[in-house]
């Protein structure tokens, strides 16, 4: 492969086949861990050191794996990474992983995760997997941090726990947007990306999957005769 | 040849080996530093309560100014000894779920949905260079709205005037009943009282409090759209400052000797 074919495998998840606005995979930690950047942050480096390592181990053991437990040895060595990673911050980073709490332990069932071993490296050979894994990983950053960057600021005023915008609350004069810091709000953040992404990229846009038929009134029931 | 019987159990059994030594290794190896972690974010809330943390020194020394005393809660006894455990890693939160250091409280009472109350507290008093008490700190929790908040109350050596309020952990919404971590809505704390001829009166309100009303040294501003966080607040101050909790222990403390 070419030093611009790996460039391409990096760069695609970015914004082309974005794992969350593309694929719509990983949504559940991106509505869960958003409310403050720094968490995120942190977030965002456990995933994509999972995501890129689980592709490279699966990559290396692909040609020896099963096919018929390649799902349960795939899930083994992904959990296996996640353990450690979560270890490795309560000893290292113990306020972010008591605000992270579950959500590092549910980069197991992170769909991203499952779907880039499955997908990509149970084929490609480990480095370019590695890549794929790594780009995967820096695509979800993006939108974590974007929905965070949001969260934090308009929702408490704060980036990364510094004072931007001083609250009402505060003695300041900026009036906090509760809602923000709620889970829902992510929802309504990604769902704005998701459609300011595919209105700048057309062919993002999926065809209908059914048509709304012609509108109808309904009969009038009450001029109905009975058929007894 | 892959999907053998032999080799899907050889490459199972080594997936699973190597992993495991993986994992295993990784949390032994973290294991001290996690429980010390664990302990020093304890302590740090602590001193924030007795408001003498500075981030600067060492946690150790800072919290060497401290004295740990267990309470007998049905005798309201000071003790300096319970059992053979040691006072320095005593965990009332622990023991409060073990049945035989336990007792259940009785519904009519547990206003703050505590359940079990360990028969053996732990508290800390803050003596000066002179050996005269500055302050004492209380482990106090109950219920909010989502899950029991766990915090740390410390009073002047009047024992009747709060000097701090911290909570170590909760479940409270972000934004509304997670405002109980606010500093702003702490610092609201210092200088209210608790008991009036006896009663537990301190209160968190509903609103602003009416600083000309004679009452406003017993109430604090409630968080606004978190009216049951409030509530949990008042009701796990009215539970260890009652009978049940604190009460019979504060007429126990008397360090002028």
């Amino acid at each position: 492969m070419t030093v611009k074919q790996y460039k391409q495998i990096l760069s695609k998840p970015l914004l082309e086949e974005n794992p969350i606005t593309l694929q719509i995979l990983g949504i559940c930690s991106a509505l869960a861990v958003t409310s403050n950047l720094s968490v995120t942050l942190v977030m965002c480096v456990a995933l994509t050191s999972v995501v890129s390592f689980s592709n490279l181990f699966i990559s290396i053991i692909r040609n020896y794996i099963p096919s018929s437990v390649r799902i349960i040895v795939q899930m083994t060595i992904i959990a296996s990474l996640v353990i450690v990673v979560d270890e490795l911050l309560k000893a290292y980073d113990y306020e972010t992983s008591k605000k992270l709490s579950v959500f590092v332990g549910l980069i197991i069932t992170n769909c991203i995760v499952m779907g880039r071993a499955e997908a990509f490296a149970m084929k490609e050979k480990p480095f370019v997997s590695f890549l794929d894994g790594l780009g995967n990983g820096l695509g979800y950053s993006i939108i974590l941090i974007a929905v965070a960057v949001v969260r934090e600021l308009f929702g408490a005023g704060t980036l990364m726990g510094y004072e931007i915008l001083p609250l009402v609350s505060n003695g300041g004069w900026y009036p906090a947007n509760n809602l923000l810091l709620l889970p829902p709000s992510s929802f309504i953040l990604i769902g704005l990306m998701i459609w300011g992404i595919r209105a700048y990229k057309k062919d993002q846009i999926e065809p209908n999957e059914y048509k709304l038929s012609s509108h109808a009134t309904a009969p009038d029931l009450t001029k109905r005769e009975l058929n007894v | 040849m892959n999907d053998s019987v032999i080799k899907t159990l050889a490459v199972s059994f080594l997936v699973c080996l190597f992993c495991s030594l993986v994992v295993s290794y990784a949390a032994v190896s973290l294991r001290d530093m996690q429980n010390l972690n664990k302990l020093n974010d304890q302590r740090i809330k602590i001193l924030k309560t007795a408001a003498i943390y500075s981030p600067d020194e060492s946690i150790e020394s800072q919290f060497a100014r401290l004295t740990p005393k267990f309470v007998n809660f049905s005798t309201g006894d000071l003790l300096d000894e319970y059992g053979d455990y040691d006072i320095n890693t005593y965990d009332p939160v622990y023991f409060s779920k073990q049945p035989e250091h336990s007792s259940p409280i009785p519904a009519s009472e547990d206003i703050a949905i505590v359940k079990n109350k360990e028969n053996i507290g732990k508290i800390y008093l803050l003596i000066d260079s002179s050996q005269n008490l500055e302050k004492v700190i209380l482990p106090i929790r109950g219920y909010g709205l989502w899950g029991t908040l766990f915090g740390y109350i410390a009073i002047d050596k009047d024992l009747n005037t709060i000097r701090g309020l911290e909570f170590y952990a909760h479940k409270e919404t972000p934004g509304l009943g997670a405002e109980v971590d606010n500093p702003k809505w702490k610092s609201l704390w210092d200088g209210k009282s608790i008991y009036k001829d006896g009663e537990v009166e301190i209160e968190v309100i509903k609103g602003k409090v009416d600083p000309s009303n004679q009452m406003a040294s017993y109430q604090v501003d409630g968080l606004s759209g978190a009216t049951l966080t409030s509530r949990g607040v008042t009701n796990m101050l009215l539970f260890w400052f009652g009978k049940s909790g604190y009460k019979e222990t504060l007429k126990n403390i008397n360090y002028d000797s």
